[in-house]
């Protein structure tokens, strides 16, 4: 198909030819699913279509565009305003974001634009009001960009829902998918419910190397710190670039390096999702227009913004997943023929290992993934809440519509029918709210019981869930500064100095769930630790760094510092090789750990985790939490691991599948999640979250209580399934015993080089059990002692008031000088 | 033994890991904040259909507490129900049960802010307040006291968790919630901590733990067992 005249005229005038990928879609009859590399068009050519068909004038919307990112929509806004203008086209072009103001929310209900640019999130809300098969009733097209980011989360499942809602409010719409490079393109595709895959030409092979840095990696530690200076120096040779980094914690103590070292004041910004909006604002106007050499970002920068003139990506640590430092590495140079330019800056000696192997797959264009399960059910009954608040439905049209949607498609009637049953009465053994019903049936149709509940339900649409944050804001006036986890808030006693929105500031107090700081006059934040998201290596990936590490001819591909590594880890302790479990046991931090070095991957050595902990248990050596990578498992405990080989018996550990499997933190983290998406607990309340923790309490006793008295209840058995994906059959670690029949556990006096990155790792799993519980009496007394009170055995013999009342003003603990 | 014995305003007193507090000279055992009906008083009010099991579980532990000490007089310090209409709402089961623990023996319901005039009969007495051995037992501390309370549900932080646990400072002794759906109070929260200033807390896990009151910052680095 050919463009119309106005629209050749307009391309020719912009010195642009079509891409045939562009023109492919704007022939397309269905639904079509483009994968393109940024910076080829993919996005116009999601929208010429819709500006083709709306030349002609249309009333109400026409083109709905999904984004995951509201910063895309921005984005997209800008993008479009010029070739609506320059062809005088009769379009409006309007957003729905969280960030939109009522007044245009209300307007857009009534009066709706052409096109109107949102987030799953926003549509989700859209399609929960009364008038939503007025507003969507006119769509004719739906654009749903960066699919393939969408659909490695739950986010993903919720848009197909609210994409087969829209089907049936307006037949015959046509969808459009728009993805980077993924490595199953058909499963994409199935996953919109069905699409035509229309590939646009991948563009020429990525410049992509090692950063050449002036000193090495060092042994451990994951900040890349070592290279500020060369990092600069790329940043000055070059246009503009962005800087990944893993974590925002990392980001915000790179960051402080980098400004640290910067003595040309080469403008370098920040850019994270913990940061006030207005400064994440100021920091994509400021390079939109150019004025930024570089910014330091996480993966809120993943997606494709347009930033302009990008021309080289360095990426601070190791990337973990292919496929991600492939989509990174496309950011830089939005020039569809110009190759992309790429550095990566390995953070530690390993992680030199991880980038090489990571470069070598992206030469060999070998990108990793995991296939994605079915829709998950806490999301269904999220959506069947959201649909009740738009009016009654009918059960059985529901179940056919919900089928329509890809992720859907095997949808038992009867898991459907547990997923009705719960969100109606709860769905427990012991009928307790037949009275108190949240959806009840009245002719033939499910509806609200009480109308009123939809304000909750709307407040608390959505499929992320993130740790509870707190905000951070200057304590003498002036605006936030960010947010961190409540969890850092609550460690945090005043004087405390952390980083946070690139700046060192010292904790003042905590008033009214805000964090108040104030400038602090440090070099060195007295903390810098706040936990971020886990990013576990792909099993591709890890089985490249396997076959590397194992294979000492193979060194040579490795720089001098990094064989060095190797052979000091040799020394040490030893190599891990095929046919024998390494493990090692060594002090730290004042925690024995254990290192089992199994390269079984990482839901393996989870497992692995769960059940060794248990035998440690039984063996009364107090674990205490456990972390787990793709290579190796990392446990500590109270009490050394001496003799590992009982530990391992298989009829032991197999033992422990059972309770102590479904009473872990795993499982508990995992319920957390599903008991907030599936509408069990809401986070948000009308007025805010209330002051004082005391109104709620943990999903912990929700879980424990379930377990006690419901068992088989539908949100346990979504917990299992869930957390399942990350556990393994028990033939999976028969299998890694049977490949390593030798074991060969080292006693070491500290930290091996091989097991020093397994100590920077997130996503740790805490064990409550006798350990713990040493651990607080410990604690306790510790903390008796340093406060001078001492405790008898004569019951009466302590009189607590007394006691603390005579200590001395200084020797009391600082905190207590905060209350009022 | 679990508990912690110490001695407060001149009296003897227990405090059990299980959050209730023990007075041996008039066998007095004290709980706070059970809120019972709290799964059915949010699902009356459009809100969530939590677990319908919590007022079955606190009930349960608080017969344990019964059962091993025998008390003579149980108090519940306010908060004992979620809601005035929750005593009206309990099942059968619950209500069989609290006929059967208040039987020979007397029951004290003191008001809470969120129970101030139950509407349905229910077994024992209801107060606004209790005095005992010159110490008014109420639901929220009050001015200069001595006085032993609730409300405030507080919990301290050890070894990496959020712990239920009783403030004891000089004038004012507050108990952790005993029910089973409840959250928690910071003790360091400064609505708390001035009511405490200067006291311990006891920290109900496995025993009753006491610890200096706020508690200082966590200490790293401890002397470890050496490798055999």
């Amino acid at each position: 198909m050919s463009l119309p005249p106005a629209f050749a005229d307009w391309f020719a005038r912009q010195g642009w030819t079509p891409h045939p990928h562009q023109l492919a879609l704007l022939g397309a009859g269905g639904d079509s699913l483009l994968i393109a590399p940024t910076g080829g068009g993919k996005t116009l050519a999601g929208f010429l279509p819709s500006l083709v068909e709306l030349a002609e004038g249309w009333k109400g919307l026409h083109t709905l565009y999904v984004s995951p990112l509201k910063a895309l929509t921005a984005d997209i806004s800008r993008n479009l305003a010029r070739p609506v203008a320059d062809l005088n086209l009769p379009i409006r072009v309007e957003d729905r974001t969280g960030d939109t103001k009522t007044s245009a929310r209300q307007r857009q209900r009534t009066d709706p634009p052409q096109i109107l640019l949102t987030t799953p999130e926003s549509l989700a809300l859209m399609l929960s009001y009364p008038e939503a098969p007025k507003i969507f009733g006119s769509l004719r097209r739906v654009v749903l960009d960066e699919l393939h980011a969408l659909a490695e989360s739950k986010r993903g499942d919720q848009l197909m829902l609210g994409l087969a809602r829209l089907r049936s409010l307006s037949p015959g719409l046509i969808a459009t998918g728009l993805s980077a490079t993924v490595e199953d393109p058909q499963a994409l595709a199935d996953f919109m419910g069905g699409a035509r895959v229309v590939h646009a030409d991948p563009g020429p092979d990525p410049d992509i190397a090692m950063l050449l840095t002036s000193r090495p990696p060092p042994w451990a530690g994951a900040g890349g710190r070592y290279a500020v200076r060369d990092v600069l120096k790329a940043v000055a040779e070059a246009g503009t670039t962005i800087i990944f980094i893993n974590t925002r914690a990392q980001a915000e103590l790179f960051f402080q390096a980098l400004w640290a070292e910067n003595d040309t004041n080469l403008p370098i910004g920040l850019h994270h999702g913990s940061l006030a909006r207005e400064a994440r604002a100021r920091v994509e106007a400021a390079m939109a227009a150019g004025e930024l050499r570089g910014v330091v970002a996480t993966g809120s920068l993943d997606l494709g913004i347009d930033w302009g003139d990008v021309d080289l990506v360095i990426q601070v640590g190791a990337p973990k997943n292919v496929k991600r430092l492939v989509q990174r590495i496309g950011r830089a140079n939005h020039r569809y023929n110009a190759p992309s330019r790429a550095r990566m800056v390995p953070a530690n000696r390993f992680e030199v290992i991880e980038c090489i192997a990571a470069l070598e797959a992206v030469r060999a264009r070998d990108l990793d993934g995991d296939a994605r399960g079915p829709g998950p059910l806490d999301v269904l009954c999220q959506h069947i809440l959201l649909t009740a608040c738009a009016g009654p439905f009918e059960a059985d049209a529901l179940y056919a519509e919900v089928r329509t949607a890809g992720p859907y498609c095997g949808l038992s009637r009867a898991d459907f029918d547990d997923c009705l049953n719960f969100t109606a009465t709860g769905g427990y053994a012991l009928r307790a709210y037949d009275r108190w019903q949240r959806l009840m049936q009245r002719g033939g149709l499910w509806g609200l019981r009480d109308p009123r509940a939809a304000r909750d339900l709307r407040m608390n649409v959505g499929t992320i869930v993130e740790a509870e944050m707190t905000k951070v804001r200057w304590k003498r006036g002036g605006g936030l500064l960010g947010e961190v986890e409540e969890s850092f808030a609550a460690s945090l006693v005043p004087g405390d100095t952390f980083l946070t929105g690139g700046q060192i500031v010292r904790y003042e107090a905590l008033r009214e769930l805000v964090v108040e700081v104030s400038p602090s006059p440090r070099k060195e934040p007295k903390i810098a630790v706040f936990s971020g998201v886990r990013m576990p290596m792909s099993a591709e990936l890890s089985h490249r760094v396997l076959a590397l590490i194992g294979d000492p001819a193979r060194w040579e591909v490795l720089p001098q510092p990094t064989r060095d590594w190797l052979a000091l880890q040799a020394e040490v302790s030893a190599v891990p090789r095929p046919g024998t479990l390494l493990a090692e046991t060594f002090p730290h931090m004042g925690r024995w750990h254990l290192a089992v070095y199994g390269f079984a991957g990482h839901n393996a050595m989870q497992t692995l985790g769960l059940l060794l902990t248990r035998a440690m248990e039984a063996a009364g050596l107090g674990p205490l939490g456990f972390s787990s990578t793709d290579y190796a498992l990392l446990v500590w405990s109270l009490d050394p691991v001496t003799d590992l080989g009982p530990l391992l018996d298989r009829d032991s550990l197999r033992a422990g599948l059972g309770d102590w499997l479904a009473d872990n933190a795993v499982m508990k983290r995992t319920f957390k999640n599903v008991a907030i998406i599936s509408g069990l607990i809401h986070r948000n309340m009308p007025g805010g979250r209330r002051s004082g923790k005391q109104a709620t309490f943990s999903t912990d006793i929700l879980y424990d209580t379930l377990r006690r008295h419901d068992p088989d209840h539908l949100l346990l058995r979504i917990t299992a399934a869930e957390a399942g994906r990350g556990l393994v059959d028990f033939g999976r670690i028969d299998e890694m015993l049977d490949r390593s029949p030798v074991l060969d556990h080292r006693r070491l006096d500290r930290v091996s080089p091989l097991a020093a990155p397994l100590m920077l790792e997130m996503g740790r799993v805490r064990i409550e059990g006798q350990g713990r519980m040493r651990l607080a009496e410990q604690e306790a007394e510790a903390m008796m002692q340093a406060a001078g009170l001492q405790l008898t055995d004569d019951p009466g013999g302590f009189d607590a008031p007394a006691a603390a009342a005579a200590l001395p003003e200084r020797s009391r603990p600082s905190r207590s000088r905060t209350a009022r | 033994m679990t508990g912690f014995a110490f001695a407060w305003q001149g009296q003897s007193l227990q405090m059990r890991c299980s959050g209730a507090l023990w007075w041996p000279a008039g066998r007095w055992l004290v709980v706070a904040d059970l809120h019972l009906g709290k799964s059915e008083r949010m699902a009356r009010r459009g809100g969530a259909l939590l677990p319908p099991y919590e007022t079955a579980e606190t009930l349960r532990r608080l017969g344990d507490e019964l059962d091993a000490l025998d008390p003579a007089v149980v108090i519940s310090l306010g908060d004992g129900f979620d809601d005035d209409a929750a005593a009206g709402a309990l099942d059968a089961d619950a209500l069989c049960a609290l006929d059967g623990m208040a039987r020979a023996r007397d029951w004290i319901w003191v008001a809470g802010n969120h129970d101030p005039a139950p509407t349905a009969p229910l077994p024992g007495r209801m107060l606004d307040a209790v005095a005992l051995g010159g110490i008014t037992l109420r639901h929220e501390p009050q001015g200069d006291g001595p006085d032993i309370s609730g409300h405030y549900h507080p919990v301290v932080r050890l070894a990496g968790a959020r712990r239920r646990a009783a403030l004891i400072g000089p004038q004012h002794l507050i108990l952790p919630a005993f029910g089973r759906y409840t959250g928690g109070l910071d003790a360091a929260d400064p609505a708390l901590s001035r009511w405490v200033a200067g006291g311990i807390a006891v920290a109900c896990v496995h025993r009753a733990l006491p610890l200096p009151l706020p508690a200082p910052v966590r200490q790293r680095g401890r002397p470890l067992r050496p490798l055999p």
